[in-house]
């Protein structure tokens, strides 16, 4: 019960900023439009990328609002106000990670509509596992953000902490270049980077009508790596401190 | 009368410096505990070891039979920080009705405890566009809401009026009425003077821990300033100079 009140009152919090809910919903699409008249005389490469970028935008909108916002709960003190009462971690950390993939699954169903609907978006596969995937990736983004918020003191830090923590995912990821085509060094550490698999995942639904084995497997890492994360981000919150 | 709280030579260092060395003290159930001393002293320290959010170097505290922090205090105890530590991007209603469900407590609770601090016109509004006094008595609604046993206040009447001050210590009153055991730093001797018993800290040590009457006849004054001033005098201190890191010290960091 504490977990969906937790998740409530982070949507609640959400509501009450207008202008971020419009961005949310806003941001992904207008992007999504650029890449649609940037590719629009090279037919097939904005397939590519598109569906790639309906995985990724979630992934680092989330990782940033998160971030910000549980920053914003150990600095006001409200986080170590919660620690004393009968709330436990998990109903916290559990609480962001849905009340954000609800609103990443609302952001995600935006832009997926918008890129099949009117931008003529063709994948094989269904629509479907790519809001899936991205819903994925947005608590992915989040999980990785509660992390991150560990080890920022201020707002200029944990911004910052995107960068660190997405770009060289996103670079190494093979949208920018294929993987096959990386340094042995580099595919090996994008083997081991989850946005990788998530954007695997992707390319998968692109090629294939029916979801792949590869497809769950990725898809099987990537809710591997939000566990990890979120288990290290609860180490990270301390009922005593010095 | 048993005693809520027990604090056995607590030691809390911040950092390299010690804030609190060898402190005793023990508060009574369903008492008005006055917390003075000047910036620095090592009050909030005090307080956080109370409700078990600071490390603590050795020494023990209890809190109604049990180490403090343990999980089962959870329920009975309520912590009010000296910034108020609730949701600026919600509103009143909304911040008192969360805290109120983390204790399985309903929205008739939340309401009241809202009214009971003075922000029933306010209900509805963010706490982010309240003035400070209004802002810290929502951090206030969010502590009292699930009327704990213990109730740990860290300076809650700062930046209110008279008559708020006076209508939030009537309360506090019936809050130990009914059992509660109440907690409260303050830097106004007016308010010392409502307190059952008064503790007085100064550079993290005890200096007096005593009824309001008994510290004012043992300074030979009628005056609880100028009997905290004699008593620190006869200590041997001086009067308190303000420290280098006067009141940052006493934010948890």
């Amino acid at each position: 019960m504490i977990l969906l009140h937790t998740t409530g009152r982070i949507l609640r919090q959400l509501r009450h900023d207008r202008r971020t809910v419009a961005m949310l919903v806003a941001v992904p699409t207008l992007l999504l439009t650029l890449l649609y008249f940037m590719y629009d005389s090279q037919p097939g490469v904005f397939d590519h990328i598109a569906l790639i970028m309906l995985g990724v935008f979630p992934f680092i909108i989330m990782f940033l609002i998160t971030s910000i916002a549980m920053l914003r709960e150990r600095t006001t003190g409200t986080l170590e106000r919660l620690l004393t009462t009968p709330l436990r971690k998990t109903d916290l950390l559990f609480g962001y990670g849905l009340a954000f993939g609800v609103a990443a699954a609302v952001q995600a169903g935006f832009a997926t509509a918008l890129a099949y609907l009117l931008l003529d978006l063709d994948t094989a596969g269904a629509a479907g596992y790519v809001v899936l995937i991205a819903v994925a990736n947005a608590v992915l983004g989040m999980a990785l953000g509660l992390l991150a918020s560990a080890f920022a003191k201020t707002e200029f830090q944990a911004v910052q902490f995107m960068p660190v923590l997405a770009v060289p995912q996103l670079l190494l990821c093979g949208l920018f270049v294929p993987r096959e085509l990386m340094a042995g060094w580099l595919q090996a550490i994008s083997d081991v980077l989850p946005l990788t698999y998530a954007v695997e995942a992707l390319q998968e639904v692109g090629a294939h009508a029916e979801p792949t084995g590869t497809m769950w497997r990725d898809f099987g890492i990537v809710a591997g790596a939000v566990v990890v994360a979120l288990v290290a981000a609860a180490g990270t919150l301390r009922r005593r401190t010095p | 009368m048993t005693s809520a709280i027990e604090v056995a030579d607590l030691v809390v260092h911040r950092g390299a410096r010690p804030v609190l060395h060898g402190l005793s003290c023990t508060i009574p159930e369903g008492s008005v505990t006055g917390l003075l001393g000047p910036s620095g002293s090592g009050k909030t320290t005090l307080m956080r070891a109370i409700v078990g959010v600071q490390v603590v170097r050795s020494g023990t505290v209890t809190v109604l039979g049990r180490p403090a922090g343990d999980a089962k205090l959870r329920k009975e105890i309520g912590y009010l920080t000296q910034a108020p530590s609730v949701y600026a991007d919600l509103t009143v209603r909304e911040n008192a009705r969360y805290f109120a469900a983390l204790y399985g407590l309903g929205q008739s609770e939340a309401d009241a405890a809202v009214r009971d601090v003075g922000l029933a016109e306010a209900a509805s509004q963010l706490v982010g566009n309240l003035s400070g006094g209004q802002r810290s008595r929502a951090s206030l609604a969010c502590a009292i809401v699930s009327k704990p046993k213990v109730l740990i206040l860290d300076e809650p009447t700062v930046g209110q009026d008279p008559v708020l001050r006076d209508e939030l210590w009537a309360q506090f009153r019936e809050l130990a009425q009914r059992g509660s055991t109440l907690v409260v730093s303050s830097h106004v001797m007016d308010e010392a003077n409502r307190c059952d018993r008064l503790l007085l800290i100064r550079e993290g040590a005890l200096i007096a821990d005593d009824t309001p009457a008994a510290v004012k006849a043992s300074a030979g004054t009628d005056d609880l300033d100028q009997a905290f001033l004699t008593l620190i005098r006869r200590q041997g201190g001086g009067v308190p100079a303000p420290r280098a890191t006067g009141e940052a010290s006493e934010v948890p960091s």
